[in-house]
């Protein structure tokens, strides 16, 4: 229809043309490195200083942890310079982790009977069982499954390791330790903590004036003073309260401090969630006519402690790196075991100490780092696009 | 209608039966709450005299006045094993004080700079700050005085092999030494000089924002500054004749003489101490400059401010708020903390006190001590930060 007698002067373009190339100071690594490095003379200078002390850190670092380490050995002859009675050159040094390696089954069990290790290993496969579907969000039964993990879990996990039951052999919780101790006690610590906290930080925000003042003493007294009084306190002073004669176990003293302990920070973060709750929504389960246990229980707590899922996993991390205090009031939790361990003359030289403590703040590191990415996932999921 | 009115009213009762009235309800559990912790008070009141008996020990405050018999390693005042348990105590005070206070400013420059670090616009200083803080928040305390103590600090050289720093500092596997100053005569007119340097660099910034606010230029003040607060002490010494003197260490062939000396189990403690605190601390300066709406950047850009001084006049100011709430409670962790001298033997307060509760089997009067001085800390502390809290909080029409 259309005179195609001029096509030659029409141009249209059929198809796109290609995409340029970003002119070439703009791609690549070196552009990057000019935007992200060398942004500036300041920033160049960061760089180069930055460069240099990792230069200056990285191989040594390296070297001792990995290249001069020894893997394997049987003794401290292995980990020792010849002039210290050893069969490396002189001027060695390197991480030892032949000793950690023969050390291994202590640093997990303490001092465990060899025969009945695997109640603890038994133990740690039902507390897996029990926690990893609870912390999945999408696996359902959450309540049977809290339960489990709260309340069963702990009991047949006490029964199990202590024994005296079923035909196990008891095991006294003095011969517990390592890792098993460090987990025990901050699973308790965890357990215990915050149903207390729920009820002293509801205590402190009640109407009833004495309840209000005891919970704020309570509180105000055991974040005013440093955990290591605290377990001096349960260790020394615990034992006077009770009537004479009954004698009460070290391992349950310690227990007990650091759940007190925790229970106090606790309250202070689910205090913190609960006055973030609008006024509105106390008064909407008021005028429903719920009694004070459902107010709190179906309205105001399910949103308070939401609110601070961050704030409580922060005291659970803080709580489980202060485990490793009850080490001072001599038991043999992980980093207690840990020293102890450097004591053995079968192994002792100049660079066992390092290598064990580097071992155990990596254990720590592992546990805690998981548990604050697990926090940061968590707010994530729970963000249920109220934030502002 | 009126009817059915009529007869609910009747049918309610003008007050609710005196159970269910909330009034006698709070009292009846307020009651029961004192009677039931009363109770228990008594009976552990009660058991411990017992205990105290069997064990022959008598109780109160006494002893304190009775000879400690044990060395201390490090005593800021004059101190012996013929001193009383009340002495040692205050020298584990003095210790505690020492190591939080030095501890704190240390920590506060670590913190800050590592906490501006994670904001840097440099990838490689951004990611070295992440690194260090998601290390040392992770790692328990203990571990890191210890790593400091058994691993760092024994690698020292012994006496022998001592490494000798400038200015006549010394450091081997016994500790730190360095120089004791030794003040000459008039040397107080130097501490006068230095207050009267910063009274004038008060009143000077004080005339000159009043210039400012009047002509709206603004006079020089922070050279000035530091030349009344630095120069005037410094001029003061010269004007005397230097009536300074070092008591030098001396390298012996088995000990140091002279100087003054810190010992490993401080130096671990502070240095542990500072590193651990300076993780939390850059996290809450990072919260703070983020907590910090851009817009206000980009306003006092917009008002052509420059770079430096909107992060000193617009920034900090507003971010200042945001972070010395939770900075107080680092710092009073910090001091806390320090507590944990005891794993390494620095005699500080609890490490004293429990050489005291092992010696004389005081658990009651010692633990009440501790909570006691540590309580009052925290409370000075919160009641003086709330006052800060108070005074920096943003004015609200």
């Amino acid at each position: 229809m259309a005179d195609n007698t001029n096509t030659s002067l029409q141009f249209v373009r059929r198809e796109l043309v290609a995409a340029q190339k970003p002119p070439s100071q703009e791609i690549g690594l070196l552009a990057w490195a000019r935007k992200n490095l060398f942004g500036s003379i300041f920033d160049s200078v960061l760089t180069i200083l930055a460069l240099l002390t990792l230069l200056w850190i990285l191989p040594g670092l390296i070297d001792w942890l990995f290249i001069d380490a020894i893997w394997r050995g049987t003794d401290r002859t292995f980990c020792a310079t010849v002039a210290q009675g050893g069969i490396q050159p002189d001027g060695w040094s390197g991480a030892c982790w032949a000793f950690v390696a023969d050390k291994f089954q202590l640093y997990m069990f303490g001092s465990y009977p060899v025969d009945e290790r695997w109640r603890p290993m038994l133990v740690f496969v039902i507390f897996a069982a029990t926690l990893a579907p609870l912390l999945m969000p999408r696996v359902p039964y959450k309540v049977p499954n809290a339960i489990a993990a709260l309340v069963v879990m702990p009991v047949i996990s006490f029964f199990l390791l202590h024994g005296g039951v079923f035909g196990l052999s008891v095991v006294e919780t003095s011969l517990w330790g390592g890792l098993l101790v460090t987990l025990i006690i901050s699973y308790v610590g965890i357990v215990v903590s915050l149903p207390v906290g729920i009820l002293l930080a509801l205590g402190r925000r009640s109407e009833m004036g004495i309840i209000r003042m005891l919970c704020v003493a309570f509180i105000e007294l055991i974040r005013g003073v440093p955990l290591i009084t605290v377990l001096f306190l349960a260790s020394f002073m615990l034992p006077l309260f009770l009537p004479p004669g009954t004698s009460i176990d070290k391992f349950l003293r310690a227990v007990i401090g650091v759940s007190m302990f925790a229970s106090a920070y606790m309250a202070e973060v689910i205090r913190g969630g609960l006055q973030a709750i609008p006024k509105g929504q106390f008064e909407g389960a008021d005028s429903l006519g719920l009694s004070y246990w459902q107010k709190m229980g179906l309205i105001v707590m399910p949103q308070a402690i939401k609110l601070v899922i961050p704030g409580i996993v922060n005291t659970f991390i803080g709580m489980f790196k202060d485990t490793s205090l009850v080490s001072i009031i001599s038991m043999y939790d992980l980093l207690g075991i840990v020293r102890s361990s450097f004591a053995d003359a079968n192994w002792v030289s100049a660079v066992t100490p390092l290598t064990g403590l580097i071992f155990a703040g990596f254990v720590f590191w592992l546990f805690c780092f998981s548990m604050s990415r697990y926090s940061n996932f968590i707010e994530r999921h729970l963000d249920t696009g109220h934030k502002r | 209608m009126t009817m059915e009115e009529a007869e609910l009213s009747a049918r309610r009762p003008d007050r609710p039966v005196f159970y269910n009235d909330p009034f006698w309800r709070s009292l009846a559990y307020q009651l029961l709450t004192i009677l039931v912790l009363a109770g228990a008070i008594v009976w552990m009141w009660t058991n411990t005299l017992e205990n105290l008996k069997r064990a022959n020990l008598s109780s109160g405050f006494g002893f304190l006045q009775s000879r400690a018999g044990f060395d201390l390693a490090q005593a800021l005042i004059p101190y012996s094993s013929d001193s009383s348990y009340f002495r040692a105590l205050e020298v584990g005070l003095l210790n505690t004080l020492a190591v939080a206070a030095l501890g704190i400013v240390t920590t506060t420059i670590l913190g800050l700079l590592i906490g501006i670090g994670r904001l840097s616009s440099n990838w490689l200083v951004r990611k070295l700050a992440t690194v260090y803080v998601e290390a040392f928040r992770n790692i328990p305390l203990l571990v890191i005085i210890f790593f400091w103590y058994k691993g760092v600090l024994n690698a020292l050289p012994n006496v022998r092999e001592s490494i000798v720093m400038p200015f006549g500092m010394i450091l081997n596997n016994r500790g730190f030494y360095f120089p004791a100053p030794i003040f000459g005569e008039g040397s107080i007119l130097i501490l006068v000089a230095l207050a009267v340097g910063i009274l004038a660099a008060f009143l000077w910034s004080r005339r000159a924002k009043a210039q400012q606010m009047a002509t709206g230029k603004r006079p020089p003040v922070f050279w000035v500054n530091v030349a009344l607060v630095l120069g005037l002490p410094i001029l003061t010494f010269l004007v005397l004749g230097a009536p300074l003197t070092f008591d030098m260490p001396v390298a012996g062939k088995f000990n140091i003489s002279g100087g003054n000396i810190v010992g490993p189990e401080f130096m671990s403690l502070y240095l542990a101490l500072s590193f651990y605190t300076a993780a939390f601390i850059a996290e809450i300066v990072r919260a703070g400059i983020r907590g910090v709406a851009k817009g206000q950047t980009e306003a006092a850009y917009a008002l052509g401010i420059q770079p430096g001084r909107t992060m000193r006049l617009v920034i900090l100011p507003q971010a200042l708020r945001i972070i010395i709430p939770p900075m107080t409670s680092q710092y009073l962790n910090l001091t806390k903390n320090s507590s944990l001298a005891v794993a390494i033997g620095y005699a500080d307060l609890v490490a004293v006190g429990g050489t005291i509760l092992n010696q004389t089997g005081r658990a009651i009067e010692v633990v009440a001590i501790w909570l006691l001085i540590y309580v009052s800390i925290s409370l000075a502390t919160s009641l003086f930060m709330n006052w800060f809290n108070r005074k920096m909080a943003l004015v609200e029409r």
